[in-house]
């Protein structure tokens, strides 16, 4: 190990602080990714020509956008357990609403992003004025956005967006140089990727981050504690909007779409090395995470892994990636501890 | 003021004698809706069926307050429902000679997965909620592969006594209030379950104290799974089958929690109490038989329950001034 002061103003080269940034959790998850990816490479080549990677990309498109959403909270320090009923009812609203008439569009989208707005005014507003847990609020709500859903379909998958609609999530740019064929949820995702970065480098992100770290000093400093965290549950609605406007396009109508994308974006979350609590994690660590766990289920699927697995495979990969660092810290800990004791 | 008004007033005052207060505005507003829609509500029959709503999600949010008084929580309950029904059933297969070893595989089963939650979360220290998640999607995994749909056969002794009553109570109600009385007697009069409300209130000035703060956290995970275990045996008795999806149908993790905290239990840990979440559960079950007997559309159900938790929680919140037991003396302040 080398030894280095401490309040360095000096940066050290670029090759040795990726290198340091790989052995962080959040650094660690692209190493996973990438060898993921050489798997899937080998067992299906035909991913490996750009134009099916890309749709495999655009494929797994709304689950990436929902681990988005939900890093926005996590790294503020709550949880949303709201997103799978949103992206329901967002998916029958859609459906039943613009019907075959085009035309209506763009008016039912607006309607989608002010059901967006409340609900996440809603998550935000309870959470931080009413001073009610996030995971009991966002549960709530989840509970009341749910049952309206249910209660207005019957439970059964009901109506059928226009074609031109659908688009969005099945159709794609042709004759792309390169790639060949670009899906429009490829872009979509990419444009919200670029967002989010640039979100987090800005006073926003900054802030945010402090509010997850130490709300307390964050108040004290002088920043608007609940309406950071209240535009936090924001932009996690509007991340379910669009994955629902993307999963329109294939997935169908129904009430039961996006269910268990919640506790996926939760766990690949989690698994990109953001701090359940706040104040730590990249954002594009969360969404590199969010890919490896859909590489690796379509993965398990060309091995011949029953689907039903994908759960317990999941089950496994929070256990390892949370149990092991903790491991290796409290083992780290108690190694100083013993060294730092006084000789007799 | 002299110490026993002062312990009547912190008795009125607290949020348990509040969630019992919502429960029976709940449940007289329930008897004056149900009769002008031309039904009784205090019926038998009526009553039979709240105290079998009960005592499923009864028996899952005993442990999920154990749980929850940790600051921790088991969100995987559900998958421990269905698993110990399809063991139970799969094991006794309809004979009644497999009924104990078709128990005791479930309660094993049960136990040691609820053990295992507690060693992450205790030993290893991984936060309760992903712990709890990762070991139930496991599960889960588990389940879904092995099992399609209803497997097995529970025994005959096991369904005469799911449906034996005495009354209008069912006997695995009562047998729910007598777990309830036994984990009351383990949170209130033992060392372990002082250790729990210690552990849950602070777990660093708990550990200063001289307390082993895994060993709470690890007792009280495994008898969320045993409880889970034992609901798992009370819907094989009812069903009479093992079913891979009742737990997870009957929302018993969400659902346990929001009892849990809707009986005045802090999420953070270290206050709530096992007569508040029965009067959770209990508030729950009767909006759920109002609902039933008004012909409320079942899907809005849910939408009632999600304001009720958020309400309730919401007017807890308000009170910021903690109200604990006092400990030293009665009330003299």
């Amino acid at each position: 190990m080398t030894t280095t002061t401490r309040f360095t103003t000096e940066r050290r080269p670029l090759l040795a602080r990726v290198g340091r940034g790989l052995r962080t959790p959040g650094g660690a998850i692209f190493v996973l990714l990438a060898i993921l990816l050489v798997g899937l490479f080998l067992y299906n080549p035909s991913l490996g020509d750009p134009g099916q990677f890309m749709r495999f990309l655009g494929r797994t498109a709304p689950i990436l956008i929902v681990a988005l959403g939900q890093y926005f909270v996590i790294v503020s320090g709550e949880i949303d357990l709201s997103m799978a009923a949103i992206i329901a009812a967002q998916v029958v609203l859609a459906g039943n609403l613009i019907g075959q008439d085009a035309s209506r569009i763009l008016p039912v989208v607006l309607l989608m992003a002010l059901l967006a707005l409340v609900v996440g005014l809603l998550n935000g507003v309870l959470t931080t004025l009413f001073r009610v847990p996030s995971f009991i609020a966002t549960l709530g709500t989840a509970l009341v956005v749910s049952g309206i859903t249910f209660y207005a379909t019957g439970g059964a998958p009901s109506g059928n967006p226009v074609d031109s609609f659908r688009e969005i999530g099945r159709g794609g740019i042709d004759k792309v140089p390169v790639f060949g064929f670009v899906p429009y949820s490829t872009i979509v995702l990419a444009v919200l990727v670029v967002l989010a970065l640039v979100l987090m480098r800005r006073p926003f992100g900054r802030m945010l981050l402090a509010v997850g770290d130490n709300a307390r000093m964050t108040a004290l400093a002088g920043a608007s504690v609940w309406w950071l965290r209240t535009r936090a549950f924001i932009l996690s609605a509007f991340a379910s909007t669009i994955a629902a406007i993307v999963l329109v396009g294939y997935a169908g109508v129904s009430p039961v779409v996006g269910q268990g994308y919640q506790f996926i974006a939760i766990t690949a979350v989690i698994l990109g090395g953001v701090v359940l609590g706040g104040g730590r994690g990249w954002v594009l660590s969360a969404i590199a995470a969010a890919f490896a766990l859909e590489v690796l289920f379509s993965l398990l699927d060309f091995i011949g892994v029953q689907s039903t697995w994908r759960p317990a495979v999941q089950g496994v990969i929070i256990l390892v990636a949370l149990g092991v660092p903790l491991l290796r810290f409290t083992r780290r800990r108690s190694q100083t501890l013993r060294s730092n004791r006084p000789n007799k | 003021m002299n110490g026993r008004t002062a312990a009547v007033r912190r008795t009125l005052g607290s949020t348990t004698a509040t969630v019992y207060a919502i429960f029976v505005v709940v449940a007289i507003a329930g008897a004056i809706l149900a009769a002008t829609a031309g039904s009784a509500f205090f019926t038998e029959g009526n009553l039979e069926s709240l105290l079998t709503a009960t005592t499923v999600l009864g028996l899952v949010a005993i442990g999920q307050t154990l749980v929850v008084l940790l600051g921790s929580l088991d969100l995987s309950v559900p998958f421990v429902v269905s698993l110990s029904s399809v063991l139970a059933a799969g094991v006794m297969l309809g004979s009644a000679d497999n009924l104990v070893a078709g128990i005791l595989t479930a309660v094993v089963a049960s136990t040691l997965i609820g053990l295992v939650n507690g060693l992450l979360v205790g030993l290893v220290k991984i936060n309760g909620f992903i712990a709890t998640l990762g070991i139930g999607l496991i599960v889960s995994g588990y389940l879904f592969t092995n099992y399609q749909g209803s497997t097995g056969q529970a025994s005959p002794q096991l369904v005469a006594f799911g449906g034996l009553t005495l009354g209008f109570v069912p006997v695995t109600t009562i047998l729910m209030f007598a777990c309830l009385a036994i984990v009351m007697v383990l949170l209130t009069r033992t060392r372990t379950g002082m250790h729990v409300f210690a552990v849950g209130g602070d777990p660093e000035v708990a550990r200063m104290s001289g307390v082993r703060n895994a060993v709470p956290v690890i007792v009280a995970h495994a008898l969320s799974g045993l409880f889970a275990g034992l609901a798992g045996l009370v819907v094989v008795a009812r069903l009479g089958v093992g079913s891979p999806q009742v737990g997870s149908q009957g929302g018993y993790d969400l659902l346990s929690i929001a009892a849990v905290v809707l009986g005045g239990a802090v999420l953070a840990g270290g206050r709530g109490s096992l007569w508040g979440s029965l009067g959770g559960i209990l508030i729950f079950a009767t909006i759920d038989s109002i609902l039933g007997i008004l012909q409320v559309n079942p899907y809005l159900k849910d939408v009632v329950r999600g304001v009720i938790i958020i309400v309730a929680v919401a007017v807890y919140a308000r009170r910021s001034v903690p109200r604990r037991p006092a400990r030293f003396g009665g009330g003299a302040r």
